[in-house]
């Protein structure tokens, strides 16, 4: 009877799991109905063209709304309690140089592998290079390359040691980016020309769609575990940092170069 | 069907390429360091699948339905024919209108369907307790990145320098700063770097570069780009915003309620 009971449970908790996921599938629907609707609407009455291979749309649309209910899924089980917990273990260990390492240890590793950023770098150099600021061979160009690289992944570490640090100190978020704007203001005065639009689109490239949960729930981690800190006030702002550094560092890169 | 298999494993590869050092750097300070296995680790796994299994299911899926499709329709809108304007002739920034609509709109659509900011509000929400909303939070968001994206358009239209739109922002930003309620400043600050993405970028990037290249006088070098700059500014600008027009819609409901802000 009672192995009865507990597999009827299980059977419960299964057909449970499934709704809500079937649910969450549905509800993706509205995360993509404006960009299906947008383009729907120009391709139809501005462009005034029927939809070609409605059929490959369709597969992929279904793609997209499974994708992206597997993600939120997945954030809720795993990337979330994996930074929360991690957050607060490195708080009950209380080594602040460890903390320390494992934040620019995540900020360096995650960004300097990232495609994005390649790509952008091999862009950059190709830019440069046509510019005659370094010698246009391959050896010149990938040297250039992968010392930007280098130099963001560098900015994205320094960015989450800062950030950790803030919400340690509790310093005020915004009195630290407001000089962060003013040096990378400052430098883009100073600056070559050719680095300003490279060093101003390699801050966008660096936070990608992994790192972000992770880094964001270590954040609020953090923010919970310290005794006076606001996790709303305090565990928000590492992404800002991240975004921030990096334009920084990379007009400096172009100045030493 | 077995093309869309091995579509689908190219894409799982990558992600999880894209994925491990991530993975490595974790597990090297959880287990040489920390030495504590997290609560409930199978779990934790088998969300880190889904993460994994999800990424590469959606970027396949927009690769094949909608990344075609808004990549035409961003060159097919800002060519010369559909414009009505001869090659190599100026032209009036007004015969760009349909651009600017179309950048908007695509700018607004592609940052609701962004999976890091489905992340970050669930966040904060949860974290909030539930003043703040996720969904209103992201459309702030969205409406902020479709601003942008359209007066990036109407930037590279009429060749006005991208600097200035810059510190107008930032100054905006900075007085927002002041008035904004203070639980919202670092949320802000943080949405301005995770719009830009796996769905805004491509879209985005196209709609930049067809323009920089049909517009007479625009280089794709020196025009294109700058339209994510102004994307992760926007949304601080919307954010804080929307909070202040939260509170002060709150404080006009509730009027016997006394000022917490001083």
């Amino acid at each position: 009877m009672p192995d009865r009971g507990r597999g009827q449970d299980a059977v419960l908790a299964t057909a449970r799991g499934v709704r809500s996921f079937v649910l969450l599938v549905l509800g993706t629907l509205r995360d993509l109905l404006p960009i299906i609707g947008v383009i729907a609407f120009f391709q139809v009455f501005v462009i005034q063209e029927p939809f070609p291979n409605w059929r490959e749309i369709l597969t992929g649309l279904l793609m997209v709304m499974l994708g992206l209910a597997l993600f939120i899924q997945g954030l809720q089980m795993g990337l979330f309690p994996l930074g929360e917990s991690m957050a607060d273990a490195f708080a009950r260990k209380g080594n602040l140089w460890l903390l320390l390492i494992f934040a620019f240890g995540l900020g360096f590793g995650t960004t300097v592998a990232e495609p994005a950023l390649i790509a952008v770098a091999g862009e950059a150099a190709e830019a440069v290079a046509d510019a005659g600021v370094i010698a246009a061979t391959e050896d010149a160009m990938e040297e250039y390359a992968d010392g930007l690289r280098y130099t963001v992944a560098l900015a994205v570490g320094a960015a989450l040691v800062l950030g950790v640090l803030r919400i340690l100190k509790g310093w005020p978020l915004h009195f630290i980016i407001m000089g962060g704007y003013l040096v990378i203001v400052l430098l883009t005065l100073v600056a070559p020309a050719e680095i300003v639009g490279i060093a101003y689109d390699s801050g966008g490239v660096t936070t990608s769609t992994v790192t972000v949960p992770l880094v964001t729930a270590l954040g609020i981690g953090l923010a919970s575990a310290i005794r006076g800190r606001n996790p709303l006030t305090d565990g928000f702002g590492l992404i800002a940092f991240a975004s921030l550094t990096p334009i920084a560092f990379v007009l400096v890169y172009g100045m030493v170069i | 069907m077995p093309a869309l298999l091995t579509d689908f494993l190219d894409s799982l590869l990558a992600t999880i390429v894209d994925v491990l050092p991530i993975a490595f750097i974790v597990l090297t300070f959880q287990l040489a360091v920390l030495r504590k296995v997290p609560p409930s680790p199978v779990r934790l796994a088998v969300g880190f699948a889904y993460v994994v299994l999800g990424l590469s299911l959606f970027l396949l899926g927009l690769e094949r339905a909608l990344f075609p499709l808004g990549e035409t329709m961003a060159r097919q809108l800002t060519s010369p024919e559909v414009i009505g304007v001869a090659e190599g002739q100026s032209v009036d920034w007004t015969a760009y209108l349909w651009v600017y609509a179309f950048a908007a709109a695509i700018g607004f659509a592609t940052t609701v369907a962004e999976p890091a900011l489905i992340a970050v509000a669930l966040k904060a929400g949860e974290v909030s307790g539930g003043t703040l909303k996720p969904w209103g939070l992201r459309l702030a968001v969205a409406v902020g990145v479709g601003l942008s994206i359209a007066v990036g358009t109407f930037r590279i239209v009429t060749g006005t320098p991208l600097v200035m739109y810059m510190v107008v922002g930032y100054v905006l930003v900075v007085i927002q700063t002041f008035f904004a309620p203070r639980m919202i400043i670092p949320l802000a600050y943080d949405s301005g770097g995770v719009t830009t993405s796996t769905v805004t970028v491509p879209l985005v990037m196209a709609t930049g570069l067809g323009l920089a290249a049909t517009v007479p006088g625009r280089s794709p070098v020196l025009d294109g780009f700058g339209l994510i700059a102004l994307a992760s500014l926007f949304p601080m600008i919307t954010v804080m915003a929307y909070a202040q027009f939260s509170t002060w819609l709150n404080a006009r409901r509730k009027p016997v309620r006394d000022k917490e802000t001083s």
